[in-house]
């Protein structure tokens, strides 16, 4: 089989993919470096952060503050030796975005402006108004035209990674608008393919965040770290999942259940004021917010809609005028994109997974166990982000685990030389497996909107906001009953042009090995520590736990779960406080 | 967006108003001509055209084809044509077309891959075309800080940066459509977005591509473009300024051959 060759394979062209791209171009333009993505990369998911990116840039602040919050806010399960470089690594990569011309906000001396966010205790937190993921991309890609090494493959789709001889050695992909099937070698490949929200159902994630890399690499023999902590925000739509930010809140939205009660007072959150009081009721933190809602639903006490249960956002008390001035972009977001007013109206809310902590199995370099095979941002699991990620971190993350895994890539790939006659071997026969699995007329079996359904309602009854063995049990089996049913899977399209049903099917199969190792490393961790809450070890268990979970595929079988004790350098494990 | 598995729950589609959706297809493979085909889908209050398309994909016709992902209005896959307007089919409510029938078809002016997906080559490599990125004569080291931009320099080049690359001002620009060599309007907006960026010294270098007649002189000033723009780039206006630059400068050139630049 004819194969295409690069010395460096990057698959994804999000914050994370282009600034690697750019990094190896930088270190060494000889190396022939290529970026993979299923989209276009500016559609890639990155372009859909709002808030902003965290780097120490303030007299009053410094990188020990930024770290400790960093730490405490991730439950004592990031590792300190990563965090301690990110910090110092952070502000560097912030202004190098500045000098690409990244239009960060400004104050008026013409200096970059901070805004404070969840989490960081001190303002930290750079902004581009309320687009900084979309002006991010946007000036990483422009800026990743200029370097002639870099070279493309947009709407290409990668199905698996080539390994021989114990390293990994190139790619398969699918040419979208063509059809065809390609291998790709590569001295290095470097995974950059974002989260997995899509696993559930209610999500702020755009479609195309269905977990491709981490099964990909799990499907390699490739350890998946921390699984377990997925990340939930206390307010999204229920039906598109977008994300209405805190600072509704904080300008003194209520959350209200069916009776239209203010409920959080009953969940140890403080007592209801006419005016918002920090770190009190709905200025509560994230998790609390999110665990007060299954609460309230377990008393019946939520709302039904069409897309499930939900409760309300009122801010109608605010008025059009500071609704208009200090919320404009919520507004917005809910007259355009799901027909509501909400100066008029009640703004239906309810939990929504946001992020993934967990993921491939790094060191602080971005290498992972397997050779030749590197990874970086929220695919990866370094890991800074530990039980429970701060908000504006990972857009920085990005950045900084980015850069350094473009040169680690490319300080290994100058070092190999080419690979073996194997590779074109299995890339042939992976071009058979599609072939036969997918297009061969296709099963006659389940379509696939019904195992995606009984993918979410697994992992929503049982792998959600809060687990218990039982719960997890269950999912677990429902999990393995749906994995059997994907070889059947029944298509209606065949065509070799742009099959977007054929792409949506493999994620589908991507989305249920990542659900697995969810669940699997949520079975083991009998304890309760940052996004991860089992009703039946409700206490944090440093003695068994201080430790992440490393989940390895058994095909056929349930993963096996091993741990790798966190990295402690300077701050030994305190009480998390539950900061904003 | 979570829209995908509960939208076509039975639960949600049961009883209800209905409406019909003419679906531009063209298959490659099958299909020597386009054609359109109908679909009823039920109406939601929170449905989108986007939505309409998703619930047809689930639950009437995998085959159908077409691009989405953030359906936030910013990622700019999911421009099409909606009875004949160039528009974000993830901010367009179905319950704003009715009684239908409403028809989707894919954006105008480009070559049709297949159902609703167009090529867009051209646009990629007319952007890049244009150095969208900061040229300076001397860069400055990252040890020397950040470049000092007041609110009033950024607020120059701002619109011109939203752009999302949706290609719905392509759509509808009649240039374009009788002359694919022109560079046209988002390309234009984000040469315009750099060199009017303070940080940024590459405007003379773009100006060998713009200022010429495939580059900005094609342009009728028609204003279409501006119109169907659902971020207010207002691409008519990079362009009107970048005419009334341009000429400045030819004058200026012109008239004082001494005044550099
Ligand atoms: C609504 C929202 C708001 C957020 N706001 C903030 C914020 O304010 N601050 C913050 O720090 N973080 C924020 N986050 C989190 C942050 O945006 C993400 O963690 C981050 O953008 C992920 O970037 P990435 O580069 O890892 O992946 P992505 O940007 O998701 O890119 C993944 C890339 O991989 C490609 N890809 C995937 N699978 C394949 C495959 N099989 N073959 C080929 N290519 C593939 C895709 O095409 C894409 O190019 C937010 C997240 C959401 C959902
Ligand atoms: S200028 Fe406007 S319409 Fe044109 S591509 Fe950009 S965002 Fe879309
Ligand atoms: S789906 Fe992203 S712009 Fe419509």
């Amino acid at each position: 089989m004819e194969m295409l060759s690069h010395d460096i394979l990057i698959v994804g062209g999000g914050g994370a993919g282009l600034r690697a791209a750019i990094a190896v171009a930088e270190i060494d333009p000889s190396l022939n470096v290529a970026v993979v993505s299923k989209v276009y990369p500016m559609r890639s998911h990155t372009v859909s952060a709002e808030g902003g990116a965290a780097a120490v840039i303030g007299p009053d602040d410094s990188l020990d503050d930024h770290a400790y919050d960093t730490i405490s806010g991730g439950d004592w399960l990031p590792d300190q030796d990563a965090v301690e470089a990110f910090v110092k690594e952070a502000p560097r990569e912030l202004l190098q975005m500045e000098h690409w011309g990244c239009p960060w906000s400004r104050q008026p001396d013409g200096s970059v402006a901070v805004r404070s966010f969840g989490g960081m205790k001190i303002e930290r937190t750079w902004f581009a108004s309320d687009k900084t993921g979309f002006h991010m991309l946007h000036t990483l890609f422009q800026t990743s035209l200029k370097y002639d090494p870099i070279q493309r493959y947009d709407e290409w789709f990668v199905t698996k990674l080539l390994v021989d001889d114990g390293r990994c050695q190139g790619v398969v992909a699918i040419d979208l608008a063509t059809g065809k099937v390609h291998g790709i070698r590569a001295k290095a490949v470097i995974v950059c393919t974002g989260g997995c929200g899509k696993v559930f159902p209610f999500t702020t994630n755009a479609n195309i965040k269905n977990g491709d890399g981490m099964a990909l690499a799990y499907r390699a023999g490739v350890p998946l770290k921390d699984m377990e902590f997925v990340q939930y925000h206390p307010t999204g739509l229920p039906f598109t999942g977008i994300l209405i930010t805190e600072a509704t809140r904080s300008e003194g939205g209520h959350l209200l259940n069916k009776d239209g009660y203010r409920y959080l007072q009953d969940y140890d959150l403080g007592t209801p004021e006419p005016q918002p009081v920090l770190r009190s009721m709905e200025l509560g933190p994230r998790d609390r917010l999110s665990q007060a809602f299954v609460k309230e639903q377990e008393k019946g006490r939520t709302l039904q809609g069409p897309y499930g249960d939900y409760v309300n956002l009122d801010i109608r008390h605010l008025g059009e005028k500071i609704i208009n001035s200090k919320l404009p972009f919520v507004r917005e977001l809910c007259l355009k994109y799901e027909n509501i007013d909400p100066v008029k109206e009640l703004i239906p809310v309810r939990p929504v997974v946001h992020y993934m902590m967990g993921g491939i199995h790094t060191d602080i370099l971005g290498a992972t166990p397997l050779e030749g095979l590197f990874a970086a941002g929220e695919v990866a699991c370094v890991s800074i982000n530990g039980a429970n990620r701060l908000g504006s971190n990972s857009l920085t993350e990005l950045l900084v685990f980015g850069a350094r895994v473009g040169r680690a890539a490319a300080e290994y790939a100058s070092r190999q030389k080419g690979n073996g006659a194997a590779v074109a071997a299995q890339a042939a026969e992976e071009v058979e497996r599609i072939e036969r699995q997918y297009l061969s007329g296709g099963g006659k079996g389940d379509k696939m909107v019904d195992i995606r359904q009984g993918m979410h309602a697994a992992m929503e009854s049982g792998a959600g906001i809060y687990r218990s063995k039982a719960s997890l049990q269950k999912s677990a089996q429902e999990i393995s009953n749906l994995q059997d049913r994907i070889p059947g899977i029944r298509l209606d399209d065949s065509s070799q042009t742009f099959n977007t049903e054929l792409v949506a099917a493999i994620e589908l199969s991507y989305m249920l090995d990542v659900a697995e190792a969810i669940i699997a490393s949520a079975s083991q961790r009998t304890e309760s520590r940052g996004s991860h809450q089992r009703t039946d070890y409700p206490d944090r268990d440093d003695n068994d736990f201080l430790a992440h979970s490393l989940a390895v595929r058994k095909p056929g079988a349930a993963p096996t779960i091993e741990y790798l004790p966190v990295t402690i350098t300077r701050w030994p494990p305190g009480e998390r406080v539950y900061g904003r | 967006m979570a829209v995908d598995s509960l939208a076509g729950n039975a639960a949600v589609v049961a009883g209800g108003e209905m409406v019909t959706l003419e679906v531009f297809r063209y298959r490659p493979e099958e299909e020597t001509e386009p054609v359109y085909q109908a679909y009823e889908v039920p109406v939601h209050k929170d449905w989108v055209v986007l939505d309409a398309l998703n619930h047809i994909k689930d639950h009437l016709d995998g085959t159908l084809s077409f691009r989405w992902s953030c359906r936030m209005g910013v990622c700019g896959s999911c421009g099409m044509m909606v009875n004949g307007d160039a528009t974000l089919t993830c901010a367009t409510f179905v319950e704003s077309l009715l009684p239908g029938p409403i028809r989707v078809g894919p954006l105008e002016n480009f070559p049709v891959v297949r159902d609703l997906i167009i090529e867009m080559n051209d646009f990629m490599e007319k952007l890049e075309s244009v150095k969208p990125w900061i040229i300076r004569d001397e860069e400055k080291s990252l040890e020397d800080g950040a470049y000092l931009q007041t609110p009033a320099q950024l607020a120059d080049f701002k619109q011109f940066s939203m752009c999302i690359n949706c290609l719905l001002c392509y759509a509808a620009c009649p240039v374009y459509g009788l002359e694919p060599s022109f560079t046209g309007p988002a390309v234009i907006a984000l040469a315009q977005r750099y060199n009017l960026d303070s940080r940024d010294q590459g405007a003379g270098e773009r100006n060998a591509i713009l200022n010429t007649d495939e580059g900005i002189w094609q342009c009728t000033l028609v204003g279409e473009c501006s119109v169907v723009c659902p971020k207010d780039v207002d691409p008519a206006a990079a362009i009107q300024r970048y005419k009334v630059s341009s000429t400045l400068q030819w004058y200026q050139k012109l008239l004082m051959p001494w005044s550099g630049k």
